[in-house]
């Protein structure tokens, strides 16, 4: 009988860590499949479907460092478009980005699917978090 | 009877699939034609006149003077573009890098790039754009000309006419146009699409077979 109780609390317990697993499995699946989309109408004519770029004109998006190091810099540079050189994968690129204007969900959601692509592993990137790094923009 | 009939119709369906088989594909001439009637030898002849490419004057990446004539006895690729264009260009050169590496090497074969933003896209500044794009040569040239008359030269290209909204942003359209050695246009493709792309290296292949006619001058 006891062991009967165990097994069910147990089983319980299971059930929750998986549900609560499942639940940010779920929020990662709604914003990198949002995001396939809004990369596909504003980034990809650029940046390639594969995130390839283009020669030395159009930096990749498979530089898994700069992205990291960047993180908190993503959603103010896509937003307000680059200018100055960066270097990705040892080359240096010098050319404008645009600006896009996108909304701060549009963000997150671009920044999800990027940085969990061509290499990238950021993890969910939520709309709070573009929020406080929009706060944060020059 | 009736076999015999059918093995008949069997043999002339056969002969049929055959016959086409044989048939090589020949790519079409776009444009407007009309016939004209010369006189050979005291005989009146009556040939067809195709559309051409209409005379230019460009400067390429190099500062070299390049006008229609500096394409005489090559097949070529044609598109329009300029170099700050943040909508389909990017996609169309990545595009068109690869007719790029598939031809290189192979001799009267060219790929031009008509700048319709000549103001910005000086010689320095399309030479850095091909620099950036890794070229290297004379395979493929960047041409900067006067703005009405590269807009106006367009129109033999068969490509919707360039044109600036009230952003004065440019409009272009997004098409490779294929012109064979007597300068006629023989394919336009949608530089967007890699499909698209693929049938354009497929059927420069094609015309490199052609019989060489007469070219045009």
């Amino acid at each position: 009988m006891k062991l009967k109780i165990i097994g069910f609390i147990l089983a319980i317990i299971i059930l929750f860590i998986v549900s609560c697993e499942s639940e940010q499995t779920i929020e990662f699946k709604r914003y990198y499949s949002a995001g396939v989309e809004v990369y596909q109408s504003h980034c990809q004519n650029c940046h390639g479907a594969n995130g390839e770029g283009l020669s030395s004109l159009i930096p990749p998006l498979t530089d898994s460092v700069y992205l990291k190091n960047n993180k908190a810099a993503l959603a103010c540079a896509i937003k307000s478009g680059l200018k100055g050189a960066i270097i990705i994968k040892g080359k240096t690129f010098d050319d404008v980005m645009p600006a896009n204007e996108l909304t701060t969900m549009e963000l997150a959601q671009v920044i999800t699917y990027v940085g969990n692509s061509f290499g990238n592993k950021l993890g969910t990137v939520p709309v709070d978090q573009v929020d406080t790094d929009l706060s944060k923009c020059n | 009877m009736r076999k015999l009939a059918l093995g008949l119709l069997v043999v002339t369906l056969w002969s049929a699939c055959k016959l086409n088989s044989n048939d090589k594909k020949v790519l079409p001439i776009y444009g407007n034609r009309k016939p004209i009637t010369k006189t050979v030898d005291g005989k009146s002849v009556t040939d067809t006149l195709y559309q051409t490419i209409s005379k230019f004057k460009t400067v390429n990446q190099y500062g070299d003077s390049i006008s229609n004539k500096s394409l005489d006895g090559n097949i070529y690729v044609a598109d329009f573009f300029f170099t700050t264009c943040p909508s389909i260009c990017p996609i169309m050169h990545r595009n068109m890098l690869s007719v790029y590496n598939a031809f290189k090497s192979t001799g009267d074969f060219k790929i031009i790039s008509y700048t319709i933003d000549p103001k910005h896209d000086s010689v320095p500044v399309l030479k850095k754009y091909a620099d950036k794009l890794g070229l290297s040569g004379n395979t493929w040239w960047f041409l900067q000309g006067k703005k009405d008359s590269i807009y106006k030269l367009s129109e033999s290209y068969l490509v919707r006419k360039p044109e600036e909204d009230a952003k004065q942003q440019f409009i272009h359209d997004g098409s490779f146009l294929l012109i064979d050695k007597q300068k006629r246009v023989r394919g336009a493709y949608d530089g967007t699409d890699p499909k698209q792309v693929d049938q354009l290296i497929a059927d420069i292949k094609e015309l490199q077979n052609e019989p060489d006619q007469v070219i045009a001058q």
